[in-house]
């Protein structure tokens, strides 16, 4: 076990991939000079500008020559910077990457990674700081997942690269300093299985992205109260981990889902509606969802928190749901 | 002025450019007898774009269309059958029945698909030649395109890319003069595509698109300069839609007068006049050939079965596969 922050388990797992094969490649806006974050910081020197490519100011052309790059067998990372910006590029994700194996009958596929950061960030305002993933969950074919942690980033980033379904990779822009303790030798994370964060009986938070190392310092308040919360991080949202959200809430009958994005025909209004379907019963309060407002993100610091789900909203949440 | 016409080839292109018109005058028939689904766009008049092109693509050279390809599709060597059955929506179909004729694609001949969004193949196609170049591959990519792609970003997002990479693309505007209703004139600023192509620096000609001979040579000429490494390059071929934008659209948005004029110059009936009388039995042949071709590929398809249902969940995706998942 070595640590690693966030950001450099991405470009562990970016350069690890690039070194096992020859057809993954990398393309985006000022990757050469190590990308706007520093995700690709040094990686031009190992592999070439061939393979960590610059280019133009041209998502739609990004995403669409990576559909098309591997349709003809190669394997592109696209970089998006924000997922505000992949915006530019909504056709060739959802209409092309996502669509041309199903409509071509199976005469191809997609293996692509769009790497979207998403994520409130100090002050970057409306246009630089949406978390949009359920946008993406909703679409057939593609695979969406928000690492939370550097180990999952290198585990979820190598998995992304190796998957052949074309895969929405979205980090938190909030946790790339983040440290953590990340595993010495080859390590993949399975799509679809979430992670216990923290075990617990009286009531179940299920989040991902940057909300969960939210939820678990507010689980850590509420055990001080004698209330035992089991904290469970989804990694992706689509698939996601019915099963762990399932069982957990039959042994707790309380949940709570909790989202950075806007709550509003969010991720967790699908989660909220799938306890209800399948686990009515083993309910002893109603779900209750913490999310932002269906309103654009502020500038000013305390407009911006005023949007925020910070962690006492989630404490006070949870010993509401107690009280039924 | 007289041209050295070599009669052998003009009679290849002939067999293919009637080949063309017999699939989309027989998936018409088809769509009339309720048998074709859907929306089909014939390309009736434009056929010496699709072989003057296609027919100087190598096997393993790419192409990507419009959603007006069927021609094209056929010049590149796809199954006439397949392709019926893919109008159909039935099993053996080249998308086994969940494309279409907006979706038409063959991947065995390099055939990288039709697609239902107009000017969204460009970005594709200048992908596909990016990783021939990664792969150091010696290969070239076709892109099909209308003259109403020309209006969307794709279209200068994908001859920037291509230009900025040097990329092995011939990109071809078949500009029939319309987009849908709409004549294209009237809905673009500037002097067009040629134009625009060259001030995104890919060089290319304009020529008249019903004369298969002058789409060939300027295409031999491109691909020569796109094969050599020279990069992209662009050609803007000048044709007419004899019919409709769909084949149920009766097109009364043009005078009956302008449309008979432009049947003159049918660029099938032009290469029939080349051809002269010593080939009318070559002619008579082809078409009757043609007929028969595709009237075997209509009765195949109606007698072909609708896919499995099971079809509708398959080829989705591997992780999170609607299958397995509950939806
Ligand atoms: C992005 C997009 N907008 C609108 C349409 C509807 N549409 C289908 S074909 C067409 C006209 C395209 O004109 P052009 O590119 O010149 O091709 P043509 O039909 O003349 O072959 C339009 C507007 C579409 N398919 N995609």
């Amino acid at each position: 076990m070595g640590t690693l922050t966030y950001i450099e388990a991405g470009r562990r797992a970016l350069a690890e991939e690039m070194r096992r094969d020859a057809n993954v490649w990398a393309v985006g806006e000022d990757l050469g000079r190590g990308g706007v974050f520093g995700q690709y910081r040094g990686l031009v020197d190992e592999f070439g500008a061939d393979r960590i490519s610059d280019a133009p100011i041209s998502e739609a052309c990004i995403m669409g020559a990576a559909v098309g790059a591997a349709m003809m067998g190669t394997r592109p990372v696209v970089e998006m910077r924000f997922s505000d910006f992949a915006l530019c590029a909504i056709d060739e994700l959802v209409n092309q990457a996502a669509k041309a194996r199903f409509m071509f009958g199976g005469q191809t596929r997609v293996p692509l990674v769009a790497r979207e950061p998403i994520g409130m960030w100090r002050s970057s305002a409306a246009q630089h700081s949406q978390s949009l993933e359920a946008w993406y969950a909703h679409i057939p074919g593609l695979v969406v997942a928000c690492p939370a942690t550097p180990a999952d980033n290198l585990g979820m980033l190598k998995a992304a690269i190796r998957c052949d379904d074309p895969v929405v990779y979205m980090e938190h822009k909030n946790l790339w300093p983040l440290e953590g303790e990340v595993p010495d030798g080859e390590h993949l994370v399975n799509f679809g299985e979430a992670r216990i964060v923290r075990e617990g009986r009286d009531v179940t938070i299920v989040t991902w992205s940057a909300q969960v190392h939210n939820c678990a310092a507010a689980a850590e308040a509420l055990e001080k109260d004698g209330i035992a919360a089991e904290v469970i991080d989804l990694r992706t949202l689509w698939p996601w981990d019915k099963d762990a959200v399932l069982k957990s809430v039959g042994n707790t009958g309380r949940l709570l889902v909790v989202q950075e994005a806007v709550s509003v025909a969010g991720f967790g209004a699908e989660i909220a509606a799938t306890v209800a379907e399948r686990a009515y019963k083993s309910l002893k309060a109603p779900v209750k969802r913490l999310g932002a407002p269906r309103a654009p993100i502020s500038y000013a610091p305390p407009l911006e928190q005023a949007v925020t789900v910070r962690q006492d909203a989630v404490v006070e949440a949870a010993k509401k749901l107690m009280t039924f | 002025m007289t041209r050295n016409i070599d009669l052998a080839r003009l009679a290849e292109h002939h067999r293919v450019m009637v080949r063309i018109r017999a699939f989309e005058e027989t998936a018409k028939q088809g769509l009339d007898e309720k048998l074709v689904l859907g929306a089909i766009h014939l390309s009736i008049g434009q056929e010496a774009v699709a072989t003057g092109v296609c027919l100087n693509l190598n096997r393993d050279d790419i192409l990507l269309s419009t959603h007006r390809g069927h021609g094209h599709t056929i010049a590149k060597g796809a199954d006439s059958t397949a392709m019926m059955r893919e109008l159909f929506g039935r099993e053996g179909g080249n998308c086994g029945g969940k494309g279409g004729s907006m979706h038409i694609a063959d991947f065995g001949v390099g055939m990288l698909g039709a697609n239902g969004v107009v000017s969204a193949n460009i970005v594709i196609a200048v992908g596909a030649a990016h990783a021939i170049k990664l792969r150091r591959e010696n290969r070239v990519v076709c892109c099909m395109f209308g003259d109403g792609a020309i209006n969307r970003g794709p279209f200068l997002e994908g001859l920037n890319w291509a230009g900025v990479f040097n990329l092995p693309v011939l990109f071809v505007c078949e500009d029939n003069g319309f987009a849908a209703t709409t004549r294209t004139r009237t809905m673009t600023s500037g002097d067009g595509p040629l134009a625009r192509a060259k001030a995104l620096g890919i060089p290319g000609v304009t020529v008249d698109g019903n004369d298969v001979l002058a789409v060939e040579e300027a295409t031999r000429s491109l691909l020569d300069d796109v094969r050599s490494g020279k990069g992209a390059r662009f050609l803007h071929a000048v044709t007419y839609r004899l019919t409709g934008h769909t084949a149920v659209d009766p097109a009364a948005y043009r005078q009956k007068q302008e449309v008979d004029e432009k049947w003159q110059s049918d660029p099938i009936a032009r290469v029939e006049a080349l051809l002269g009388d010593a080939h009318s039995a070559g002619i008579t042949k082809a078409r009757e050939d043609a007929l028969r071709e595709m009237q075997n590929a209509l009765n195949v398809a109606r007698d072909t079965p609708y896919p499995d249902v099971s079809q509708a969940f398959a080829d989705v995706q591997d992780i999170g596969d609607p299958r397995k998942e509950a939806f």
